[in-house]
């Protein structure tokens, strides 16, 4: 055994209840609708779609779960030809007024647990 | 040419997930795109020992359904760029998988990981079949005592009927890990010895893994025990077995009771 694992020994029971405190608070908040990440993705998504075309192959999700706040992360890759006029009256229902093009790279959302 | 390898056992609780943990990251460490897929669904626990269990938004049942692309699904270890998870769902049960659901989902994983490592779920059940069905490779994790022996044996007779390649008249090929081995109680004659195991599973072993609190640590810490402390007995042995993996000839080592002063010291300490 190294010198630092002997050090470190006596001292993972503490990482490992902290980190099962926040796990759990998350677990027994969400039990029921653990899907949320899921539903809030297919929502926000579905709110841009409706004015810019959105390939769901480059949409990454990002998670991480704090003690105090979580951050969800939804990264949207936007080809610019998909900002192009023609791509954005297509994308967009004849019934939707005009609507400006969003930043092509939305900031981290959060969202309070 | 990429691999599917089961991590099973039958019995529950002999250190599958800690040995997919340790060789997904071990085979990671030599420079193989690896991904570890927990098959435990309802009971997840592979997230928690690789220390991603605060970052998991999709699961392998999302994947299965359609809710989710697998990139979204995959987490991507922050210490090992090589060494991905894909966690089981912790709110679904098992007949949320669908055969057809998981063979889709191993294609894909197929193209972007050299190894594709399968915690299975401990039992006989959908889960375990399902963790092996797919298999190239097994790995079967017994500790050297009665029950898990016996289990083990089960779980062979499995793999050599139940699984696709069983099933199309090809080899698959198929290790013995033994581990939680205590020497000392094998010197006494209190635990069931090596050759014994050996004999009567008659496969061929790809390690043994000693009993030690340095898993239980890594695993109190959320990291592979062969990242969290490379130089430790186990962390070795679960490297070299990563190598025999790999294809290299490793002699196997027979941990032995004789010991450092030190180390008996304070191993003693450790299990009191
Ligand atoms: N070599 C070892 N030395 C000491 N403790 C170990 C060793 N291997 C595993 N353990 C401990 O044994 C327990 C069970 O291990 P693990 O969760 O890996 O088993 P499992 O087969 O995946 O269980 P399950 O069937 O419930 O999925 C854990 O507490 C783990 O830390
Ligand atoms: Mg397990």
């Amino acid at each position: 055994m190294s010198i630092l694992g002997f050090f470190s020994r006596g001292r993972s029971a503490p990482v490992a209840r902290d980190r099962l405190q926040i796990l759990l608070a998350h677990e027994r908040a969400l039990s029921g609708r653990t899907d949320l990440a899921a539903v809030l993705q297919k929502e926000i998504l579905a709110v841009i779609a409706r004015h810019i075309p959105i390939d769901q192959d480059k949409v990454m999700v990002k998670l991480d779960r704090g003690e105090q706040v979580s951050t969800l992360e939804i990264d949207i890759e936007m080809p610019d030809a998909a900002l192009a006029p023609a791509a954005m009256a297509a994308a967009r229902p004849p019934e939707a007024p005009a609507a400006r093009p969003p930043r092509p790279r939305p900031q981290p959302r959060r969202q309070r647990p | 040419m990429s691999k599917v390898m089961v991590v099973t056992s039958g019995k529950g609780g002999v250190g599958k997930t800690t040995s997919s943990a340790a060789l997904g990251a071990a085979l990671a460490q030599a420079g193989q795109n690896v991904v570890v897929v927990d098959f435990d669904v309802g009971l997840r626990n592979l997230d928690l020992v690789m220390g991603a269990e605060r970052r998991v938004v999709f699961d392998l049942v999302n994947v299965v359904q359609g809710d989710a692309k697998l990139p979204q699904a995959l987490i991507r270890d922050k210490r090992l760029e090589t060494l991905s998870l894909l966690p089981a769902s912790q709110t679904r049960d098992k007949d949320a998988l669908t055969e057809e659901g998981i063979g889709r989902v191993i294609e894909e994983l197929r193209e972007r990981f050299d190894w594709i490592i399968c915690d299975s779920p401990a039992g006989i059940e959908k889960g375990a079949t399902l963790a092996m069905r797919f298999a190239d490779v097994a790995v079967v994790v017994t500790n050297p005592e009665v029950s898990s022996v016996r289990d083990s044996d089960r779980i062979i007779g499995m793999l050599d009927s139940k699984t696709l390649r069983a099933e199309g008249g090809e080899r698959l090929q198929k290790h013995l890990l033994l581990t939680r081995y205590d020497p000392a109680r094998a010197a006494r004659g209190e635990m069931m010895k090596v050759e014994d195991v050996l004999e009567i599973l008659a496969i061929p072993l790809l390690g043994i893994v000693a009993e030690s609190p340095d898993v239980l640590t890594a695993s109190n810490l959320g990291s592979p025990v062969t990242l969290h402390n490379p130089a430790s007995p186990p962390a070795r042995a679960y490297t070299e077995a990563a190598r025999r993996l790999m294809g290299e000839e490793v002699a196997v080592v027979t941990p032995s009771p004789q010991r450092g002063l030190l180390s008996r010291l304070f191993g003693r300490r450790a299990a009191a």
